[in-house]
């Protein structure tokens, strides 16, 4: 029987594990579980991408005190669907001297990078596609494969905008790797694990951004920048930058290429605010106040998938009020701002989580 | 056939096919994306032997450190219109006799090892801990030494290449 329990959805996963295994063979069954969680993430990229960029379009707009997209269905609401109508139907250009092979070969490396990092989140109690011992080194692992499809996006299209793009892109995603990956470890030193479902299960009583004292939040706000220049985000898009290069490595694609590349940005994005959520903010947790047993109780009564959803959506907002707010890096800026100011910190912040963790100086 | 034999002859299949083509490929560009992809079947080797912190430390170091750093250096340097011209007929034999000679070698001597079919022990997953332990351990089988050694090799190589780089000054 399958009940939906909007508090945990593991009753749900398990029913209908059970229910396949009764029909079919286990193998079978097991590539019946895969092609299903490939159709729901692929249903989920498709409406998230298209809800993110309307999102971006208004935050974009309030900050500049306009209106934004108002025009197709009420406020503007399918504005996006009508931008893919339009972009579905674009001729795919291919370009003369382009190494074709590469150059259709770059967005789905892109894409599919995205697509092994959101597997691993999990997205409400029970409600995870892999669950891996090391969780939060894998997302970072696979993350770092998206920057070669940037590359050779770059390079294969054969212009000179692409490849001064790409290289900027690459530079400044390698850079920031250090710092996205040392303020990420000072929450496995906090939880002591790299399984996520242990991190989130760490934060019951409490996000690691209040019991870690200043040094989470200090690595939270590292986490922010640097994450922000690791999507190629402004302030720190200077591998797109419009008034510049066009577009940057993407400069030479057309329709849905270029759709896949704009997709996979936004669930980028998408995707660097669930980490923030999942390590500082508690993941699926609801907000609880150690001794105020009601005011808990009626946090409780909010399923969790909501509170994943609203922290996430409160950190992609802060994501894309940078963008709209402060104005582009030059790339040396960009670099030594990485080199001489973030990864120092960052190593300091970490010593300093060591030794809190070790004298036990944090809220347990 | 289970699934994870299907896996194992899928994956098997991945890095045969594009380690011949990583090298037979005469675009550079090309043979360095299907080097990629020979290290990210690698790593779906380890995590079918349920050993996922090697797996994703070969998907950071290798596919993400290594392959990015060598297409960085062939941007650089190489114009997308450059092919390797076709090698030498007599090349390609030297090249194929070697092949067949170390090929045969290497199976020649896996042939004579015998090999468990079902192994008893299964691999199970390593905690973070252990692996923080043995990276930083004094003791057996303890990483700190060969960590500190590779910290200064890689310090001396960046040094030289800052050395090697810098502007004569006159």
């Amino acid at each position: 029987m399958l009940l939906l329990d909007i508090y945990s959805f593991s009753t749900l996963t398990s029913s209908i594990d059970e229910s396949l295994n009764n029909v079919m063979v286990p193998w079978l069954a097991t590539l019946t579980e895969f092609v299903l969680v490939g159709i729901v993430f692929l249903l989920f990229y498709a409406l998230l991408g298209l809800f993110l960029v309307y999102l971006e379009r208004k935050v974009c707009a309030v900050i500049q005190n306009r209106i934004g997209p108002n025009r197709v269905g009420k406020w503007g609401m399918f504005q996006t669907i009508a931008d893919l109508i339009k972009l579905l139907m674009k001729e795919l250009i291919t370009i003369k001297n382009a190494d074709k092979f590469l150059f259709n070969l770059a967005p789905f490396i892109v894409i599919i990078a995205s697509f092994m990092a959101i597997a691993a989140l999990p997205f409400a109690k029970g409600l995870q596609a892999i669950d891996l011992n090391i969780g939060i080194f894998y997302i970072i692992a696979v993350s770092s494969l998206g920057v070669v499809g940037i590359l050779i996006a770059g390079w294969s299209s054969n212009s000179k905008y692409s490849l001064i793009g790409a290289m900027r892109s690459g530079a400044q995603i390698i850079s920031y790797e250090l710092s996205v990956g040392l303020s990420v470890l000072a929450i496995v030193i906090f939880s002591g694990s790299m399984q996520i479902s242990t991190i989130v299960e760490s934060q019951a009583d409490g996000w690691w951004i209040f019991k870690g004292h200043l040094p989470a939040l200090f690595a939270f706000v590292l986490y922010l920048i640097t994450a922000t220049a690791e999507i190629n985000r402004g302030p720190f898009d200077l591998a797109e930058a419009e008034s510049e290069l066009t577009a940057g490595f993407h400069t030479e694609y057309s329709g849905i290429k270029f759709a896949f590349f704009f997709l996979a940005e936004y669930m980028n994005m998408f995707i660097v605010a669930a980490i923030a959520t999942t390590l500082f903010l508690g993941g699926w947790m609801p907000f609880h106040i150690g001794g105020w047993e009601g005011f808990n109780q009626i946090m409780d009564y909010i399923p969790s998938i909501i509170w994943f959803f609203g922290k996430t959506f409160v950190v992609i907002y802060i994501i894309m009020w940078f963008k709209w707010t402060f104005p582009r890096l030059r790339i040396d800026q960009l670099l030594n701002l990485e080199w001489k100011y973030l990864l120092p910190l960052n190593l300091i912040n970490t010593v300093i989580i060591s030794f809190v963790v070790l004298l036990g100086l944090y809220f347990k | 056939m289970t699934l994870p034999l299907f896996m194992f002859y899928l994956l098997s299949a991945a890095i045969l096919l594009f380690s011949v083509l990583t090298i037979a490929s005469r675009k550079m560009l090309r043979s360095a994306v299907y080097l990629l992809f020979v290290l990210i079947a690698t790593a779906g080797f380890y995590f079918l032997l349920n050993y996922q912190f090697l797996a994703g430390v070969q998907l950071t170091l290798y596919a993400g450190g290594i392959v990015v750093l060598i297409i960085f250096s062939i941007l650089l340097t190489s114009h997308i219109s450059h092919k390797f011209k076709r090698p030498a007929a007599w090349k390609l034999w030297m090249g194929l006799s070697v092949l067949v000679f170390g090929g045969g070698t290497t199976l020649w001597m896996l042939l004579l090892q015998p090999f468990d079919k079902d192994p008893v022990v299964k691999a199970v997953p390593v905690s973070m801990h252990l692996i923080g332990d043995q990276l930083l351990g004094l003791g057996k089988n303890g990483y700190v030494l060969p960590f500190e050694l590779i910290s200064v090799l890689l310090l001396a190589v960046m040094i030289a290449a800052i050395v090697v780089a810098k502007k004569e000054s006159n």
